[in-house]
């Protein structure tokens, strides 16, 4: 072997220390398992989809959700001024009328209630979950990071309200403020909060007892940085995850509670109250009741989906399955 | 043991009477007056604020409320004022005990064989059939789909009833109706229950020992997976309590559901701090139960709650 071939090119120590890919973040690394899967990415989209349609969904057509037309009432291909013509035809002769859901039993555009009611529906959802989640946090992060006397009076609080059946407390409160979004948003907070507080004291306790945090202690560290720092990052994953298995929670009890008359009262509308009034008209017209039913359940469908692909999206220890 | 079950009594207790304090309170808070319907002269309409205490302080008929209530006595209603709350209950209990158990009976036996199954045949057809039927039952609202069930076998079909409860054909479409939910839940748990212990160290255990499959399954993979599923039987029990409440109206059973739902419509504060009261204190009884049942079958509960 001619040793002139070969030269010595010498250690660049700088080169080998260095990390040839830029690291990822806990979150982009959670997002890149996220797109990975396929079912919860889809449902992302359509829960997207969804909010878009909420927000511009009422203005794409020339009705608005509260007038009526007597002319137009139950107004669908199934209706008997169609009964002559073939269901494409139908179907093409309604689209062309702009009532894309057809009508309601007074004549009102379909199409507009429901997206004005999944403003309705989706936003308690969120922001009653989210609000739960704040306080739940709070509570159940002092209560378990603190422990002790602290601790201990919380959770005898906490045990004793979860102990107390949260439809039947929801129920009493929607009676006492009576009908409407925020009083719907105020019954669901002070009945969720418990759930969060339980559960982010459960995760809280877990993370308190593993050395890092230990070593952050003996090292001196304060506590304020320790729970920015270590508690709140760690436990992070898991408190969204919560989350957004809890938003569709909240969807259905809107949708409960609307349907025995208690959440929204009319003429406002939410996919509850649109269910109730299809369920009632279910013999004659029963699309009226499967448009609703149908949002109803794919959000909540795809709001379960998305948060087991984020409970898998999260989990460190799953990372490279 | 002993002062576990104390421990959980006693918490019991306090969520019943901070439950009956706080349905005393809203129910007082509630707008609207009940008397209101009825055309009354002034006379009548003191001589029934009396009847009912409303002419004394707030605090005297919490006492007076509460003194009843331990000797078990609810009150007469306000709206149908010769109908005695424990009557209205008596009455209606039956329907929707029956209902409830029938639900609760058909959700956990169909709901441990389809996990079972599909954990069995994880990856297959039967697997991915399983978990759209578990999908559809946690995502589909009760009443919803016993509408749905309504329009398909009653009206369209005509196969069943789709109203009242008067025998066992009445009884098919509202108990699944009512127990889909459950019976997504408890699939959803024994199948992930069954696949975790797949991987225990004592199947292998019982595999290596040439124990046959059947056997292995039966003996070691069900016995150990079902006991996770008594801990969702609290949350199950609340699911199946407020479902009846639209599944009652909705298949016009003459039930407790619909009572409390029509109560609230007419501000009849008796029938609902005492149907309130009812359903919170079975509730809670059953939670306690759920509890200590799992505290006999699991040592490790009870040990960590001392």
């Amino acid at each position: 072997m001619d040793q002139s071939k070969f030269k010595v090119v010498g250690k660049n120590t700088e080169k080998m220390e260095s990390i040839s890919r830029p690291s990822l973040t806990y979150w982009k690394d959670a997002w890149r398992r996220m797109k990975g899967n396929r079912v919860a990415f889809f449902s992302l989209i359509l829960i997207i989809l969804y909010i878009i349609l909420a927000l511009v969904g009422p203005y794409m057509n020339e009705f608005d959700y509260t007038s009526t037309n007597v002319d137009k009432m139950n107004y669908f291909v199934t209706s008997p001024q169609f009964k002559d013509m073939t269901l494409i035809e139908s179907l093409k002769e309604m689209l062309s009328t702009g009532h894309w859901f057809g009508t309601d039993e007074i004549g009102r555009d379909l199409w507009t209630r429901v997206w004005m009611g999944a403003r309705v529906s989706l936003s308690i959802g969120f922001i009653a979950t989210i609000i739960n989640t704040i306080v739940g946090s709070i509570v159940g992060g002092i209560s378990g990071y603190y422990g002790g006397r602290v601790d201990a009076i919380i959770m005898r609080v906490v045990d004793v309200l979860y102990g107390i059946p949260y439809m039947i407390v929801a129920i009493l409160i929607m009676v006492v403020l009576g009908a409407g979004v925020t009083s719907l948003i105020i019954a669901l907070v002070l009945v969720g909060w418990i759930g969060s507080a339980r559960f982010v004291r459960g995760e809280v306790l877990k993370i308190k007892e593993q050395e890092f945090v230990e070593a952050a202690k003996v090292l001196g560290i304060k506590d304020k940085t320790i729970i920015a720092k270590h508690i709140i990052p760690n436990i992070m994953g898991l408190i969204i995850t919560n989350l957004t298995m809890a938003v569709p929670r909240a969807i259905f009890a809107e949708a409960f509670l609307s349907y025995i008359g208690l959440g929204i009262a009319p003429p406002g509308c939410s996919w509850g109250v649109l269910a109730k009034a299809g369920v009632k008209l279910m013999r004659i017209h029963p699309y009226q009741l499967f448009i609703p039913a149908f949002f109803i359940s794919t959000t909540m469908l795809a709001l379960n989906l998305i948060g087991d692909g984020m409970r898998d999206a999260l989990d460190p220890k799953l990372r490279n399955e | 043991m002993k002062k576990y079950i104390i421990k959980r009594v006693f918490i019991s207790l306090i969520t019943i009477l901070v439950l009956v304090s706080v349905v005393f309170a809203l129910v007082r808070l509630m707008p609207g007056d009940p008397f209101a319907s009825e055309k009354l002269t002034p006379e009548i309409r003191a001589n029934l604020e009396q009847y009912y205490g409303f002419d004394k302080p707030l605090i005297v008929q919490y006492f007076t409320y509460l003194k009843n209530l331990v000797t078990g006595d609810l009150g007469y209603s306000m709206f149908y004022p010769n109908l005695r709350v424990n009557d209205i209950i008596a009455s209606a209990f039956p329907y929707s005990f029956d209902l409830g158990m029938r639900a609760l009976a058909m959700a956990i036996s169909f709901g441990l064989v389809l996990g079972i199954v599909a954990a069995l045949n994880r990856g297959k057809v039967l697997d991915f059939t399983c978990v759209l039927i578990a999908i559809i039952g946690t995502s589909m609202p009760d009443f919803i789909i016993g509408a749905i069930l309504q329009f398909f076998f009653g009206i369209k079909w005509g196969l069943l009833p789709v109203a009242q409860y008067k025998g066992i054909s009445y009884t098919i479409l509202p108990s699944i109706a009512l127990g889909f939910y459950t019976l997504a839940l408890v699939s959803r748990v024994m199948r992930a229950n069954m696949i975790e212990t797949i991987q225990q160290d004592y199947i292998k255990t019982a595999k290596s020992k040439g124990i046959s499959k059947l056997r292995v399954v039966l003996k070691h993979q069900i016995r150990n997976a079902i006991m996770p599923v008594i801990t969702i039987l609290g949350p199950i029990v609340a699911a199946l309590l407020t479902g009846t409440f639209v599944i009652e109206s909705i298949f016009a059973i003459p039930g407790m559901g619909r009572h409390y739902v029509q109560s609230i419509q007419n501000l009849d504060y008796t029938i609902i701090l005492g149907m309130t009261v009812f359903y919170g204190s079975f509730l809670v009884v059953a939670n306690m139960i759920v509890d200590l049942l799992y505290g006999i079958i699991d040592p490790r509960i009870r040990v960590s709650g001392e």
